[in-house]
């Protein structure tokens, strides 16, 4: 027994309690970090290499950057020039749309972030009718609102739309019209009809085969060819209309791998009961088929969500095309490091919001399957 | 190729498709409907772009608001297809714009093959070099042995080769992927010489971090003149839109502006500044359009010098010098058939 330490034989005093380099901050430092000479080595060298990237991170992006001023003379203090994103804010939300007519691209977002909470909080009441609104009535409000044309709106084409609105639009139309499309196309799939099945998987096949560039581009530059001079179907629809019929090859699959995990005897009982095919479908399998593939079904959105950029190549004007567009103007050449750090991460709170949900979905359906 | 093949198929396809146009369709077309249909780049600094308002702006953009100034006397009554290269002889194609004005270089393939026709020039590009400041060097021919930057799978990297071959010089080329990155290479030294079409040399001089410490050689390489195009076989338009471009071209010969236009409206005597401002000769009466067609152009998008330096020159943050683009009587090349 040394001076001022005290060593006790383990288990002579139950009581006492726990010596403090086992427990509290110390102790988890302890164990988690500096448990031996290596990891204590280890530590301090990743300590070492968060200094070396976050100071002069945080440095160029707030303490040297410039937040005030309208002009690129405004940007001399060799940080950030975030005055261009403020000057360009409007551009990158709204596209083109005319500013007069903006509050009507407000009122949708509102809308839908309404719509969304109806659907997620679990407080608020009347959730079957909140899916038939967000599936059925606000698709058609939003499309009345944006392209107006009728209840004394002005119309704004579809050329003008843009920026992030373009980005959502094209996300949001993609997942809500391809996730029925691909159920669909994944009971085809495994359907005993033999033609619905061949031309299932003849479709899926297909769509999967090709890269989704591919499509957008026959969607802006062949399919233009094959109709008569002057018939033009609108860009936008075109571009929507191949993106949905990609996705839903995608959503099939995916569907399809939760329908093949389903335990035949699901599918006996419910003959049994003399369920039809769709009660059967509708009320067993697909509910317990869905709540599995979860994980890679919002996989598959959080991809559609990045790949509408691709619109770039047809000349469509999504966040990141009119990020690199105004970083063409004369005036503001050179801020592209800006330009793209903005859109980063507004496509990363995008998908992690949307991961955030699909965690708490998880954990809501969650009737103990999970292994 | 591939594409090219492509673009060649599509056009034949889409010309065996089509009603035979009879001549005028698209005048007519583009009078009734109120506005033109105006194609262009998606974004390139001086040519067209959006600024902070979210108007294009931009030499070329700038064609298509004198022809509409000219069919309408309104130059805010175009509508703006921003479109990729790729994309961009398909929707002239298809009709899906009335006049395409996208740095589009005029080479005999596109006039010939592709169904559509060069309506002028309204900028004399080429593939110029820039080097760095310290290097002391004054002309390409001093470049052998040098570093060279360049974007990989463009044409720029052929006409590259054959230069340095013709003049029996060796270069090292390093090679990017976009833009960007070309010049942040340049910037840090990876190369001695970075080369690109000369209007964009000044663009990408401007992202250093100091754009005195690079200087933009004299020489062109290759030869690339950009102008606006139509669809073939419709000439009531081409002429509406080569005239629209020569119009501003003339009144800059004759020291017509958007200042003073109206000035010289009411006082002038001379024959030649009535004959552009619609006070004699044939007036719109050829092109079937308003009278003062070429008076509404000056007026609302300036001559040519106006435009030049409004959009890529002095006026601009891109400072590119006339060179070539100076009209003939300064030692351009810039002419235009006379008004009358």
């Amino acid at each position: 027994m040394s001076e001022g330490k005290t060593d006790y034989i383990p288990g002579q005093y139950p009581d006492l309690p726990p010596p403090i380099t086992e427990v509290g901050v110390v102790g988890w430092l302890r164990q988690n970090l500096f448990s031996n000479w290596w990891n204590t080595g280890l530590t301090f060298l990743g300590l070492y290499l968060v200094y070396l990237i976050f100071v002069p991170l945080i440095q160029w992006a707030i303490i040297d950057a410039d937040w005030v001023g309208d002009s690129r003379e405004a940007c001399t203090s060799g940080g950030a020039c975030w005055v261009f994103i403020r000057v360009r804010l409007d551009q990158f939300l709204y596209g083109f749309y005319p500013v007069g007519e903006q509050w009507r691209v407000n009122m949708t977002g509102l809308l839908l972030a309404a719509t969304i909470a109806w659907l997620t909080v679990p407080k608020i009441p009347g959730k079957r009718y909140a899916g038939l609104f967000a599936l059925v009535i606000f698709p058609v409000i939003a499309y009345l609102l944006l392209s107006g044309g009728s209840f004394g709106l002005e119309p704004v084409e579809t050329t003008l739309w843009g920026g992030l609105m373009l980005t959502l639009i094209l996300a949001l139309v993609g997942i809500v019209a391809a996730f029925p499309l691909g159920i669909l196309l994944a009971l085809g799939r495994r359907s005993k009809m033999p033609i619905v099945r061949a031309l299932s998987v003849a479709f899926i096949e297909l769509w999967r085969g090709v890269p989704l560039i591919t499509v957008l581009f026959m969607s802006s530059v062949m399919l233009p060819l094959f109709l008569p001079e002057g018939v033009n179907f609108d860009k936008l629809l075109r571009a929507l209309i191949g993106i949905v019929l990609f996705q839903s090859a995608y959503i099939a699959e995916v569907v399809r791998s939760g329908l093949q995990a389903i335990p035949k005897g699901q599918y006996e009982a419910a003959d049994a009961l003399g369920l039809s095919y769709w009660k059967k479908m509708g009320l067993i399998i697909l509910p317990q088929a869905l709540k599995l593939v979860i994980p890679g079904i919002v996989n598959t959105f959080n991809e559609l969500f990045k790949d509408t950029t691709l619109v770039m190549i047809i000349g469509l004007l999504d966040l990141l095309a009119i990020i690199k567009a105004a970083l063409e103007d004369p005036n503001w050449l050179g801020y592209s490091i800006e330009g793209y750090t903005f859109a980063g991460l507004v496509f990363w709170l995008f998908c992690f919001g949307m991961s955030r949900y699909s965690m708490a979905i998880e954990r809501k359906l969650h009737t103990g399957h999970k292994r | 190729m591939k594409i090219k093949h492509l673009l060649a198929g599509g056009s034949l396809l889409a010309l065996s498709t089509l009603p035979v146009a009879h001549a005028g369709a698209t005048l007519d077309a583009v009078k009734a409907k109120g506005f033109v249909q105006c194609g262009v780049s998606t974004g390139l600094p001086g040519f067209s772009a959006t600024n902070d308002k979210g108007q294009w702006t931009g030499l070329d953009v700038d064609v298509c608001r004198a022809v509409a100034a000219a069919v309408f006397g309104d130059a805010s009554k175009v509508k703006y297809t921003p479109l990729t290269a790729k994309e961009r002889f398909t929707a002239l194609q298809s009709g899906e714009i009335d006049m395409l004005s996208r740095n589009t270089t005029w080479t005999l393939t596109r006039d010939t093959n592709l169904g559509l026709n060069f309506a002028g020039v309204n900028y004399y590009d080429g593939q110029g070099f820039m080097v760095h400041k310290s290097l002391g060097v004054k002309s390409a021919t001093e470049l052998d042995g040098a570093a060279v930057c360049i974007q990989a799978g463009t044409t720029t990297e052929l006409n590259l080769a054959d230069y340095f071959r013709s003049k029996g010089m060796k270069y090292t080329p390093i090679t990017y992927d976009t833009s960007d990155e070309t010049v942040k290479g340049f910037e840090a030294g990876r190369c001695d010489v970075l080369t690109s079409d000369q209007s964009q040399l000044y663009a990408l001089r401007i992202k250093l971090k100091d754009p005195n410490s690079a200087v933009v050689l004299p020489e062109i390489i290759s030869k690339e003149p950009l102008g606006p195009v139509v669809r073939n076989g419709d000439d009531d338009w081409l002429k509406v839109v080569r005239w629209a471009l020569f119009a501003m071209i003339n009144a800059e010969e004759m020291g017509v502006t958007s200042k003073n236009v109206d000035e010289v409206r009411k006082t002038t005597k001379d024959p030649g500044k009535q004959r552009l401002l619609g006070l004699s000769g044939i007036k719109g009466q050829g092109l079937q359009i308003r009278d003062d067609w070429a008076y509404q152009i000056i007026k609302q998008v300036g001559n040519y010098a106006e435009a030049f330096e409004r959009n890529v020159g002095q006026g601009s943050p891109l400072k590119i010098a006339r060179g070539i683009n100076a009209l003939w009587k300064d030692g351009g090349i810039q002419y235009a058939p006379p008004i009358r």
